[in-house]
């Protein structure tokens, strides 16, 4: 009888954790897929109402007017994307200068010191740096262009290349240090200097890497929230210059989603612009991911 | 000669690069040092807040409402991701699912955090009625850091040597004991270094709290999950954008001071650990 307890506290103690842990990711996985199905539902409603045409061509975003609201998000999306591409104009080359200093120049001492340096600047709180804009990088600006405020999209972009720094460099740094020393030796062997080295051999061999580490940076700078909210001016008007002020995707959202009355059209046009955001860094994370992973 | 100097001169710009890295860090935390350490005393720390009157007041429900967050989001998003990391490495013996899954994880710990928010607002907030509170916000920042803690989990395991686990079960230890007793001791370091710095990048978290439950002004203390509360991040927003006293940009940089030594203590800490541990590591 002794021995059936035994036996049955032993079968539990080795199937419950099982079961436990079975069921713990089960319900992960429910949660992270419910994000999609919950963005999915609620925003595919708008596109049905809006009219896909209207909803991406439209630059005309006025969901509250009284007469007659419109729903264009294309002021949006080119705010979106003028920010992401001034700020990857800054990250990247300074992103991909760090990430080549610390794989390949700089001594161990040096390099232990700097690389938590780059992870702490990654722990800076976005609203920090867009308070910093607010405070000194806006007046700079506007003193630099000469305009009545520094409230831009070049002011944003700034930050937001702060921002996507250590992404790009901790992602690029980890592709060139995975490359494997053959062939540095060999390049080195053959009579290159340093630079030739890294230049025809180290950096071709970490192509798929580094590529991916701009994309990834892409993902953060586009996701980015509470920068380009504070200094980026939130103007819905369609912008003609990097000086002009601009309301990206996200700042839309957070400046819009407090005051619409729930299950309204405008509720539903401001989850489908999260899932357009979701789409376009889902998209983008999984190219870097196929890339990162390639061999 | 003409290749020695152009070598010179690309190193010296990497160099540069690197410690303009430095610069950046320093430059942040001098300029909010400047503008925001004159406000810091006992009262700023201590008080309660007082909307009409900030120069009187302190930010100190702001301080615990972020604290409350990161615990609530630590004791959630600890749980459930170690526990999902386990099952991915110690028990799902399909290769398959287990590469779909950590593509999506790793996937979705690139969606923006306002996306989160939206998720929070849309399910916790309307779908489960918690309302803007504690509980809906702790739930939306644990969702958001899942994804981090669970890749770090999933290293700190893999990272763990094949024969620890052949030589346990060759000893005759159960799948249970070999996980217990010598996988999870040797992983745990790993995934909670990972997980302090999702952590810490979670209290920094400003969008997502916006809509699930931070407020500007509270009269008390939230006393239950179902109130809402004061944070750090959006104390600073609003001081920063919405607040018209003359006083409200030096008491956005106090509040962004505090949330900021706040946020590096943790990454710091994390850092440190990761240090100490990498060291002793004998494999």
């Amino acid at each position: 009888m002794t021995l059936g307890t035994d036996k049955l506290v032993q079968h539990l103690s080795e199937s419950l954790p099982r079961w436990l842990f079975a069921a713990t990711a089960a319900l992960t996985v429910i949660l992270l897929i419910s994000i999609f199905i919950f963005l999915f539902v609620t925003g595919i409603n708008a596109f049905g109402s809006i009219g896909l045409k209207e909803f991406f061509w439209g630059t005309d975003w006025n969901p509250a007017s009284f007469h007659t609201p419109s729903w264009g998000i294309f002021s949006l999306i080119l705010g979106s994307l003028m920010v992401s591409f001034i700020s990857l104009l800054i990250s990247v080359p300074f992103g991909l200068s760090i990430a080549i200093y610390l794989a390949e120049i700089a001594p161990p001492k040096t390099r232990e010191t700097l690389k938590p340096v780059i992870e702490m600047i990654a722990s800076i709180p976005s609203v920090v740096l867009g308070l910093l804009g607010l405070l000194f990088l806006a007046p700079i600006t506007a003193g630099l262009f000469g305009l009545s405020n520094g409230l831009n999209a070049f002011t944003a972009s700034i930050l937001v290349a702060v921002a996507s720094l250590p992404t790009i460099t901790s992602v690029s740094e980890d592709a060139l240090s995975s490359v494997t020393y053959k062939f540095r030796e060999a390049s080195l062997a053959l009579g290159a200097t340093k630079w030739v080295t890294i230049k025809k051999a180290v950096i071709p061999a970490a192509k798929s890497g580094l590529v991916a580490a701009i994309m990834l940076g892409l993902g953060r700078v586009i996701g980015e929230t509470m920068i380009v909210l504070m200094v980026a001016g939130n103007s819905r008007a369609l912008p003609s210059s990097f000086l002009d002020s601009v309301q990206p995707m996200t700042a839309t959202i957070a400046i819009e989603i407090k005051e619409v009355v729930i299950g309204t059209l405008h509720w539903q046009s401001l989850f489908a612009i999260g899932l357009v955001l979701f789409t376009i860094t889902f998209i983008v994370n999984f190219l870097a991911d196929l890339l990162i992973h390639k061999k | 000669m003409k290749n020695n100097l152009r070598e010179t001169i690309y190193f010296l710009i990497f160099k540069t690069s690197a410690f303009l890295g430095i610069f950046i860090l320093l430059l942040v935390l001098l300029l909010l040092f400047i503008s925001g350490y004159s406000v810091i005393d006992w009262t700023f720390l201590a008080s309660g807040w007082q909307h009409r009157d900030i120069a009187r007041g302190g930010i100190f429900p702001a301080i615990l409402g972020s604290i409350y967050l990161g615990i609530g989001v630590t004791l959630i998003s600890f749980s459930l991701g170690v526990g999902t990391a386990v099952f991915l490495t110690e028990y799902n013996k399909n290769n398959l699912t287990r590469r779909i899954f950590q593509l999506t994880i790793r996937n979705l710990a690139g969606v923006p955090s306002v996306v989160y928010g939206l998720f929070g607002l849309a399910v916790f907030v309307n779908f489960f009625s918690l309302g803007t509170s504690l509980l809906a916000a702790i739930l939306t920042l644990s969702i958001m850091t899942l994804p981090w803690i669970i890749t770090a989990s999933v290293e700190a395991l893999e990272s763990v040597p094949q024969k620890f686990r052949e030589s346990s079960l060759a000893l005759g230890a159960s799948h249970w004991q070999t996980i217990s007793k010598i996988i999870l001791p040797a992983a745990i370091p790993g995934s909670i270094t990972g997980g302090v710095i999702a952590i810490a990048r979670a209290l920094g978290e400003t969008a997502p709290i916006i809509f699930v439950g931070a407020t500007f002004y509270l009269s008390n203390l939230p006393s239950s999950l179902f109130d809402k509360f004061m944070a750090l991040p959006y104390h600073t927003f609003i001081l920063a954008t919405q607040h018209s006293s003359p006083l409200a940009t030096s008491y956005a940089a106090g509040t962004a001071l505090v949330l900021i030594l706040l946020t590096f203590l943790l990454s710091l800490g994390a850092i440190i650990l990761r240090y100490y541990y990498r060291k002793k590591k004998d494999w």
